[in-house]
């Protein structure tokens, strides 16, 4: 029996595939920290900013690493991905907003 | 050396809890010595805690629920008469310390210990026959799931006799239940059987999920699931996507609790709002993993009882489905009253509205299936009708709740204690009822009674309506929930009402009860020889009563929705005459009860802050799975001829009489 | 072979069309896959928790004043290195050639050793100098959120060393390539985390 060569784990890992990832991540890293180091006084603009590279470090590691893709035979794990991705922002979102609200009506300061 | 566990601990100065004490223990006695002497352990062993069936594991999950069901029960008969006998000035029999682990308790077993094994345990037996599986994708992690709800049941059952239990309302709200407010162990007894219980559910969700995603039989696809297996697949995936959250909270009420952590307390920034929040952002996606296989249950019942295909199978699937994303974002109508302001009220008050519209749409398709089709009233049936009158009824009390404005007025009143259990009571437990009585002879081999089935569900629907009706009412006249006592003369004749009503209900339990022992009795007149005793439409059907433990001899071939009826249409005899092979099964395992064993040692000893007994629990745990790691030889095959003998003892008990055919509207016993 | 139960679109045909070597290996790695999703969610809490109190000082210490970001990111960089050397265990594997798996997984196990070493005493540091998680609703919230990641990583370290015993006693079995699979998989979940945490709780929380 073969052993699922056709799993998303060992299915297009290659030194190549892990070398570029690692090297977007050190990128990826490197900037966002060396902005909030380096800078005196960051704005709100750089909270955006770390928050953009993050997501993208994420992704980047989602398909280097996970490999992670839009193939066929990874439908599932990436509907259920999306699903979760989906629930987390109601839910975070959600709660986030419910609780600045209930903070500004219950608890003036 | 017992951290704050001493002789102390026992209630002996509550003559109510060691009346019931000494009944348990006596009881309980009685029954491991009828076991003994019967040397019935080893097969209890080998047969049952050990098996990774599902059907066993799903037979069990309903058995703990039932005794549970009458454990809530008790809770609940008691309230009734207290606020009976307490509400126009007298105090009634029990002390406010402990009504109040009472209504506690009454909530946290009906829903954790009642409702879900009842749900669970359905979709245990029902949901790999549906597919035509074999067994569930992770049969060991289902047998750890099934022992570790066990050990979440036994610590509430042991906060009897052994402490107290929380007096905090089911949700256990902080900061009432944190440390400064709740000293004693009762929090902790209800912080780690869910939490021990919480996690078996969440395997099991992931277990469903893999299962139904994974092994349905070669040509099911999506579109051609029975519904029921539908609902199951929704309901597993809330409960992978909500039960996280539970676990989170209640990790971060412990730690409150133990290390002086400051999440929720009143001091030093902590934000008890934040768990309403949290708690409510499981606990509503929780009502619809409750209520959505059951929506299951009734539209197979109803299919088969009206002999007609379900109407409007896709539109049933996509209102499921848009039940499941919309359950999540509708959490904050549990606390409206909070303050989080009109727009944020506006939000979810119109979402709340909204998800009713596809529950709207169920009922319509229930309704449609049985226009013109050829209804037998058999008690299943009956559970159903019950079901969609009742359900409606509760459905529009929670669009009036849904109103912010008229929140305000009924937020913890009786009318929102009316409301839930019009929909938990006409939903959830009338559809566990029907589930049960429709695949109780798949599981079992023979019919539960009807006459006694049926005469449960007039008792039940009755007091359910009496209970009930005049706390909406109560609720008008300002009665709030969890009183112990108080002095309104006018409140008096409708709480003398509601506690007849849960008289009938009592009487309605009795009569399962009865049902249960007079079918087991008369299990020979009540044998289904057919496996198809009800003229059914899916592949749970095509197999003998009760299916072998291999479930299918041959691996069904799918082409259509409701197989086993075309099936029956081509004719199925063509269909067995293939050879047999080697079928591959998991073998028993001893491990998931030795793990939440464990696991009970641990929640008992943090329970009571015997902290060399809790890393007793937690190495033993750890320790039993690293062991099982090293097991390599956990499944083996099952050899043609034992699949021959199976089978050809199905084909011999075919020959004999069956209590009912698919026909057969006259129905014995 | 069909060994592709976790991946079919709709998994009705491959799952089952040889039951008797039903993929118990894609089964379990997509089992997994949804034990890691849930695992999310349940991270998604804290941060949500975390965001809520982040500014909860109490009149305790804030973050700007606790937080060493020359001390995160080395631990980051050791986080970062456990997941690419992961991934080379991972091409060992998939070659067959499990003395490459012991030697890789071996790295990673000190990478991710090291970082718990370091969190230790982050977290030991702070709570003598009196900046424990009892000071403050930020302070518990940020122990949590960091030592919950932390519990995870130690707990990936356990089964590694488990791993690491096993391939070394019996090779390269179909069970054990599995559990490497899904090891995998979890490993990567937590570098995944360790981004969102050193973003949220770090980097804002020096800024704030």
């Amino acid at each position: 029996m073969s052993h699922s060569n056709n799993d998303h784990n060992d299915n297009h890992g290659s030194v190549k595939q892990y070398v570029t990832g690692l090297i977007l991540s050190i990128i990826l890293t490197i900037i966002p920290f060396g902005m909030v180091m380096m800078m005196d006084d960051p704005g709100v603009g750089v909270i955006w900013a770390i928050y953009g590279f993050a997501i993208a470090q994420v992704f980047v590691q989602l398909y280097f690493f996970l490999h992670l893709d839009g193939s066929k035979e990874q439908s599932w794990n990436v509907m259920a991905m999306l699903f979760t991705v989906v629930i987390v922002a109601i839910v975070v979102g959600g709660s986030i907003w419910i609780m600045i609200e209930l903070n500004q009506n219950m608890m003036p300061i | 050396m017992l951290g704050k566990l001493t002789l102390e601990a026992i209630p002996y100065h509550e003559p109510i809890i060691m009346i019931v004490l000494a009944a348990v223990i006596l009881g309980g006695a009685a029954l491991v010595g009828f076991i003994t002497v019967k040397k019935k352990w080893a097969y209890l062993w080998n047969e049952w805690f050990t098996s990774v069936d599902h059907k066993k594991i799903g037979m069990m999950y309903i058995i703990v629920a039932l005794v549970m069901l009458i454990r809530g029960f008790s809770d609940a008969i008691m309230m009734r008469s207290q606020q009976m006998l307490a509400s126009s000035g007298g105090q009634g029999y029990l002390p406010p310390d402990h009504y109040d682990q009472i209504f506690t308790a009454h909530g946290v077993i009906m829903i954790f210990f009642v409702a879900m094994p009842l749900v669970i345990g359905l979709i245990n037996v029902v949901v790999p026959l549906q597919i035509g599986a074999r067994d569930v994708a992770f049969p060991f992690l289902n047998s750890l799931s099934f022992w570790l709800f066990v050990v979440g049941a036994l610590l509430v059952n042991i906060s009897l006799g052994l402490g107290e239990f929380a007096k905090t309302g089911w949700l256990a709200y902080p900061p009432l239940s944190g440390a400064n407010y709740s000293p004693g162990v009762g929090v902790d007894y209800w912080i780690w059987s869910l939490q021990i219980s919480g996690v078996g559910t969440l395997l099991t969700g992931v277990n469903f999920i893999a299962t139904i995603l994974k092994m349905r039989a070669p040509g099911m696809s999506l579109m051609k699931m029975p519904v029921f297996t539908w609902t199951a697949l929704c309901a597993n995936v809330l409960i992978v996507a909500a039960f996280p959250i539970l676990t989170a909270t209640i990790a971060m009420l412990t730690l409150d609790r133990y290390l002086d952590f400051h999440f929720f307390t009143n001091d030093l920034g902590g934000n008890m709002m934040m768990y309403v929040n949290l708690i409510w952002a499981w606990g509503h996606p929780e009502v619809y993993i409750l209520v959505l296989p059951v929506f299951g249950v009734f539209s197979e019942v109803i299919a088969t009882f009206s002999k007609k295909k379900l109407f409007g199978y896709t539109s049933l699937v996509w209102a499921t489905l848009v039940i499941t994303v919309l359950s999540f974002i509708v959490w904050l109508h549990h606390y409206f009253t909070m303050g989080a302001g009109a727009d944020v009220n506006a939000f979810f008050g119109i979402a709340t509205m909204i998800i009713s519209i596809p529950t709207g749409v169920k009922i319509f398709n229930w309704l449609f299936t049985m226009y013109r089709g050829r209804v037998e009233m058999t008690s299943p049936v009956l559970w159903t009708l019950g079901f969609i009158v009742t359900f409606t009824i509760g459905g529009m009390t929670g669009v009036l709740l849904a109103v912010p404005g008229a929140n305000y007025v009924l937020h913890n009143s009786l009318f929102l204690i009316a409301h839930f259990h019009n929909v938990i009571i006409g939903g959830v437990v009338f559809g566990a009822m029907a589930g049960i009585t429709y695949w109780f002879p798949k599981a079992t081999g023979f019919m539960l009674c009807e006459k006694w089935g049926k005469r449960s569900f007039w008792f039940w629907i009755t007091g359910f309506y009496l209970a009930f009706m005049p706390l909406y009412i109560l609720g008008f006249m300002g009665m709030t929930r969890r009183l112990q006592h108080v002095d309104n003369p006018l409140w008096v004749p409708y709480l003398v009402v509601a506690f007849i009503g849960a008289v009938l209900i009592l009487i309605g339990i009795a009569c399962t009860v009865i049902q249960i022992a007079v079918s087991i009795k008369n299990r020979k007149q009540l044998q289904d020889t057919t496996g198809d005793i009800w003229g059914g439409r899916t592949l749970e059907w095509s197999t003998t009563s009760p299916a072998p433990f291999y479930n299918f001899a041959h691996e069904p071939q799918v082409s259509e929705l409701d197989e086993f009826w075309e099936m029956k249409e081509r004719g199925i005899e063509q269909e067995a005459k293939k050879p047999y092979a080697p079928i591959h099964m998991p073998r028993n395992a001893a491990a998931g009860v030795i793990i939440s064993a464990f696991s009970l040692v641990f929640g008992f000893a943090l329970i009571w802050h015997i902290w060399w007994m809790a890393v007793v629990g937690l190495v033993g745990m750890i320790a039993t799975f690293i062991v099982r790691s090293f097991n390599y030889d956990i499944d083996y095959y099952v050899s043609v001829e034992e699949v021959e003998r199976v089978e050809r003892e199905g084909r011999e008990r075919r020959a004999l009489p069956s209590a009912r055919t698919p026909n057969d509207t006259v129905v014995q016993g | 072979m069909a060994n592709n139960a976790m991946t079919s679109h709709d998994g009705a045909h491959d799952a089952h069309d040889d039951h008797e070597h039903h993929d118990t290996n894609g089964l379990k790695v997509f089992g997994f896959w949804l034990y890691l999703l849930s695992d999310c969610i349940l991270f998604a809490m804290l941060f949500a928790v975390y965001v809520v109190l982040s500014q909860a000082y109490a009149g305790g210490p804030t973050g700007a004043e606790i937080f060493e970001l020359n001390f995160v990111l080395v631990e980051t960089a050791l986080l970062l290195a456990s997941s690419f050397t992961y991934g080379l265990a991972m091409l060992g594997m998939n070659r067959g050639d499990s003395s490459a798996v012991i030697k890789w997984l071996m790295i990673t196990f000190a990478c991710g050793a090291g970082f718990i070493a370091m969190e230790i005493y982050e977290f030991y540091h702070l709570i003598v100098n009196g900046q424990g998680p009892d000071k403050s609703a930020f302070l518990s919230a940020f122990f949590t959120l960091v030592g919950t990641h932390g519990l995870h990583v130690t707990v990936g370290l356990i089964w590694m060393a488990l791993l690491i015993f096993q391939v070394k006693k019996k090779g390269l079995t179909e069970v054990h390539r599995g559990r490497l699979m899904m090891l995998s998989l979890f490993w990567h979940f937590l570098d995944v985390i360790w981004i969102c945490v050193f973003t949220v709780v770090y980097l804002t929380g020096v800024m704030l």
